[in-house]
């Protein structure tokens, strides 16, 4: 039994026939309930569900000011390596992109550790491309023994990995796992990933829960949205972290809705996700389930992550790069990606504090 | 005369203990300590960065309180105990509240683990205050492991559901010869009143004033109620019943 069990039997489901009968009650009833089933997660990603923000709004702020309080956890990444052997589409790390590729030395590690640290940030999320040949898990379990020395949570944002290998990286000081599908939908996979290891759909469907398995503290996944019809993707994410959370009750388990961002290439969306229907995503994920951490990258522009701060988010990167070395040269490499929300530390404690919410900078202490 | 709690040896006037989690700044926490004369704090040692300058919790919580570092985030016995270690070793002093949660769901404490952690912590001369699901098996062995309280969930954490456990924690304060302390649950002064006539030794709030409209108002409140379930207890209420009752119409031919 793996989460495939339950995405499967979803294959033949008439979604839009499902959309075209939820009725104004229909939601009005899944807001009355104290807990939501799958089906009511639905409910709420539906387009009649629109109407309803304002509602679903004040009950994700109250929910989730009550499991987690008025606080804001902040972490950053850390790009080790651009190397990849992959094609996906969407990506600029697409192995076709020609770019000069590097990863950083031990050393170079150090030095944007160091500058990390001076923003007093203590949880770093260090990723790489995929490409066992130059960044096996060896390579990454060095850089962890710098990294150790300057952080006391870090998470990993890598290729899938085998149990024994996400556990020999939790030994050398990892405690998290963030790994997106990117699309449920099993076609559009294959079609958007043409070459390389992760055309493998299963062996990345199944990471978070071997990652689960090996005994990660938290385990954040999330669909990409702008590949595939919004709202079937993200339900299919909720499913999924509603499955880990019940097969692995000790794992906090998160969500991340990173919407799709020009990066090198010439990818187009399918369909790119409004501001309204990202926080018709942020809320209904919030109410299906209440105590699942959800964050909000610097992907989104700074005014839109402000106003969604009360809405159920738990967690945000700042101060971000998402070039290798980003931190320590002149001149900015090549990211995977382009960032919106470019504030400083102290931009961001300020508009924080100023908001009523209190900075954390650190939740976990390697015992 | 005084009526004074007593906990491994500290003498406290203040029965209302504070946890720290969720305020939206460290300054309001300091503030709400400052309004109430709350003598006892708990801080997640997940949470304190001993090299931070500016952002660090600690400095927020005045000196003269009793700071009580918490094991949040322990999912076994030996990662509280570990966590217990490095609060000491930094100088957090010698208290110790014993959460160990390995259902990130509901939060519910694992009786089974926080007493194997009171053992352990205790023969290391800590303090030990386990929160514990209100059992009174568990509760015994965690007397008999050497804790020096326990603190029993009223309701889940953050859940502001009240006592929902009521007869569970009268039978620990009936059985149970240790300070039994109120912790998790508690969402109205209504209810820190109630535990505290119970006989509750003192009651743990975060939630409840931390997330409240105005949470230095919310404080206040809840240090009146506890003031007043405490003053209550040791009036001894008299009886509550359901109707009026007729002076003795049955025995009243012995006078």
């Amino acid at each position: 039994m793996g989460f495939y069990d339950i995405y499967s039997p979803y294959n033949n489901f008439d979604f839009p026939g499902f959309f075209r009968q939820v009725s104004a009650e229909n939601v009005q009833a899944v807001l009355a309930k104290e807990s939501l089933t799958p089906e009511d997660f639905l409910i709420l990603l539906s387009p009649a569900a629109e109407a309803y923000l304002e509602l679903m709004a004040q009950r994700a702020h109250r929910e989730t000011v009550q499991n987690f309080g008025r606080v804001i956890f902040l972490f950053t990444p850390l790009y080790l390596a651009d190397y990849c052997e992959n094609q996906c589409l969407y990506c600029g790390f697409n192995v076709k992109n020609t770019f000069p590729r590097r990863k950083l030395s031990p050393g170079e590690v150090e030095k944007e550790a160091v500058e990390i640290a001076k923003t007093e940030m203590k949880h770093v999320l260090i990723l790489t491309g995929e490409s066992r040949k130059h960044t096996p898990p060896s390579y990454i379990k060095e850089c962890l023994q710098v990294l150790e020395r300057h952080f006391t949570s870090i998470s990993l944002e890598i290729y899938p990995l085998e149990i024994e290998e996400y556990a020999d990286l939790i030994g050398a000081g990892v405690d998290g796992l963030t790994i997106y599908q990117e699309v449920y939908n099993e076609e559009i996979y294959d079609a958007i990933h043409p070459a390389g290891p992760k055309r493998d759909y299963r062996y990345r469907l199944d990471a978070p829960e071997r990652g689960c398995r090996a005994g990660m503290r938290t385990v954040s996944l999330g669909p990409l949205l702008g590949l595939n019809d919004w709202r079937r993707e993200v339900f299919f994410a909720g499913l999924h972290a509603d499955y880990l959370r019940r097969e692995f009750w000790d794992v906090e388990v998160g969500l991340s809705f990173p919407r799709f961002r020009p990066h090198r290439g010439n990818f187009q969306p399918q369909t790119m996700v409004s501001d309204r229907n990202f926080v018709q995503i942020i809320l209904a994920g919030r109410l299906f389930l209440p105590r699942a951490g959800i964050t909000v990258s610097t992907r989104e522009r700074a005014e839109l992550r402000d106003n969604i701060l009360p809405l159920g988010v738990t967690k945000m990167s700042a101060c971000s790069s998402t070039a290798v070395g980003g931190r320590i040269e002149v001149k900015e490499g090549v990211g995977q990606f382009e960032i919106s929300d470019r504030r400083d530390i102290e931009a961001m404690k300020e508009m924080l504090l100023g908001r009523g919410y209190q900075p954390i900078f650190k939740d976990w202490h390697k015992v | 005369m005084k009526d004074s709690l007593i906990i491994g040896g500290t003498t406290l006037e203040n029965r209302l203990f504070l946890g720290t989690g969720k305020f939206s700044h460290h300054a309001l926490m300091a503030e709400v300590i400052r309004h109430t004369g709350v003598q006892v704090v708990t801080v997640a040692l997940r949470r304190i960065d001993f090299t931070a300058q500016e952002e660090n919790v600690m400095q927020h919580v005045p000196r003269e309180c009793l700071l009580m570092p918490n094991t949040s985030g322990a999912r076994n016995a030996e990662e509280a105990v570990r966590i217990a270690r490095i609060a000491r070793a930094a100088g957090a002093g010698n208290w110790i509240k014993i959460e160990v949660i390995s259902d990130q769901h509901y939060l519910l404490p694992d009786n089974f683990e926080t007493i194997k952690a009171t053992e352990i912590l205790a023969q290391e001369g800590f303090v030990v205050l386990p929160y514990m699901n209100p059992d009174l098996m568990a509760a015994k062995r965690l007397k008999e492991a050497g804790a020096a309280a326990v603190m029993p969930l009223g309701a889940p954490i953050g859940s502001n559901r009240g006592l929902q456990t009521k007869e569970m924690i009268r039978i620990l304060i009936d059985t149970i010869d240790l300070p039994i302390i109120v912790d998790a649950g508690l969402g109205r002064p209504s209810q820190a009143a109630e535990a505290m006539e119970m006989g509750a030794a003192a009651v743990l709030v975060n939630t409840a004033v931390a997330t409240a409209n105005d949470p230095l108002l919310m404080a206040v409140a809840f240090n009146h109620a506890v003031k007043a379930g405490r003053l209550a207890y040791l009036a001894g209420p008299a009886a509550a019943k359901q109707t009026a009752e007729a002076s003795s119409p049955l025995t009243g031919f012995l006078r």
